[in-house]
């Protein structure tokens, strides 16, 4: 599974973003979540691939925060 | 054998807060309020002060455990916005009450009430007391920055009370810090030494990076919560009661979704009182006691996280 359909599966398993959807340059505004639901989505990618992501990163679409998944996971 | 919490005791100020009275001023709403916090209403003190609603919920407290207090051994204060500099508000209180025993502060933010508690485990152990008072007590709009939208709508003012008694309802207790200040923060008086090099009077606000203290209080006070429960022999999922200290209701779903509780579990009182800092865990256990809720024999967790950053947790099976 790629890392995108990691975060699409934990995006689902949270309800976020019903009835859309997910593409790389879907933004977590689309999703209609907010700063607090994107750090709650961001703790459930770091326990899925055992990484740490900066509360800081900000990220807008889902295809910059899989870029930063990818990175982490490459370092 | 260490302690049992025989009695609770709560007083918050008389004014009431609505987010529709801060949208009066502030660039909100309830709406956003609501929806990002939990957050209705706050008590805001007028008249009342950190140590007059620190002896309002001793005085409640000692009520309900039919004692006076001359039969106190320890007076634990928590607090970080105390009237004083110095002395410590325990002492304060203890003047107001009459006691004439030991009493000291605990500085440990929004932990400060799990802290105290570990502290006073400590003298049950040592077999120093019989009868110890615990009181956390915050004017949290004192240091609230009425100008930022951010911070102004998440704070109000309380204090919560317990005596504790020799006793085993108490099964397990752990308290920890990550030295980390940046996150959240209040700084002090600069001063007007002649001396001091830097003459600007820093504001005496809290900041706070919400979502980065988000992180920190979910994934911490869930790992807490399963370690307490786990300590004390049971699973986090058998708890009855979980009482947790309220900084936001998405912390308080969060940390359930993540620990495995049912979140009819979580005692919920932010709605009704924002965030009190210390004074929110002996609160919310007060209303659980006084409601009739909690009995004999029940389990129930209390956990604390905050500034510094502090954390604490501690399990106990209701006597």
């Amino acid at each position: 599974m790629s890392t995108f359909e990691r975060v699409v599966k934990i995006l689902n398993d949270m309800d976020a973003g019903e009835g859309i959807e997910l593409t790389p340059s879907t933004t977590f505004e689309e999703l209609g979540l907010d700063s607090l639901s994107v750090v709650e989505i961001t703790m459930s990618c770091e326990d899925e691939f055992g990484i740490e992501i900066d509360t800081d990163s900000n990220p807008t679409t889902l295809g910059e925060f899989v870029e930063l998944i990818d990175a982490k996971l490459g370092e | 054998m260490s302690f049992s919490i025989i009695a609770t005791g709560s007083a918050l100020p008389k004014k009431v807060v609505t987010n529709d009275d801060l949208a009066q001023f502030l660039d909100t709403s309830d709406e956003w309020i609501v929806t990002r916090t939990g957050i209705k209403t706050r008590h805001v003190a007028t008249d009342e002060t950190t140590s007059s609603l620190a002896v309002e919920a001793a005085k409640n407290a000692l009520d309900m455990a039919h004692l006076s207090p001359s039969d106190l051994d320890l007076i634990i204060c928590t607090t970080v916005t105390h009237d004083y500099i110095t002395p410590s508000l325990a002492c304060v209180v203890q003047g107001e009450l009459g006691a004439n025993c030991p009493a000291l502060d605990i500085n440990a933010a929004c932990s400060g009430f799990l802290y105290a508690l570990d502290v006073a485990d400590g003298y049950f152990a040592r077999g120093r007391v019989e009868k110890v008072l615990v009181v956390s007590s915050e004017l949290l709009t004192r240091i609230t920055d009425w100008r930022d939208r951010a911070t102004a709508v998440l704070f109000g003012d309380g204090a919560g009370a317990v005596v504790l008694g020799r006793g085993d309802a108490l099964r397990s207790i752990k308290i920890g810090a990550k030295g980390n200040p940046d996150p959240l923060y209040s700084p002090n008086v600069g001063g007007i030494s002649p001396w001091r090099a830097d003459k600007t009077e820093p504001e005496c606000f809290l900041h706070m990076n919400g979502q980065e203290v988000f992180k920190f209080a979910v994934s911490t006070v869930s790992a807490d919560l399963i370690d307490v429960a786990q300590e004390a022999g049971i699973d986090v999922s058998s708890l009855d009661h979980a009482v947790l200290h309220q900084a936001n209701l998405r912390i308080l779903d969060a940390a359930a979704r993540k620990c495995g509780l049912a979140p009819e579990k979580m005692e919920v009182i932010i709605d009704e009182t924002g965030n009190m800092s210390s004074a929110c865990i002996p609160i919310a256990l007060d209303r659980l006691v006084r409601s009739g809720r909690l009995h004999s024999g029940e389990w129930v967790a209390l956990a604390g996280f905050g500034g510094g950053y502090t954390s604490g947790a501690a399990c106990f099976k209701w006597d």
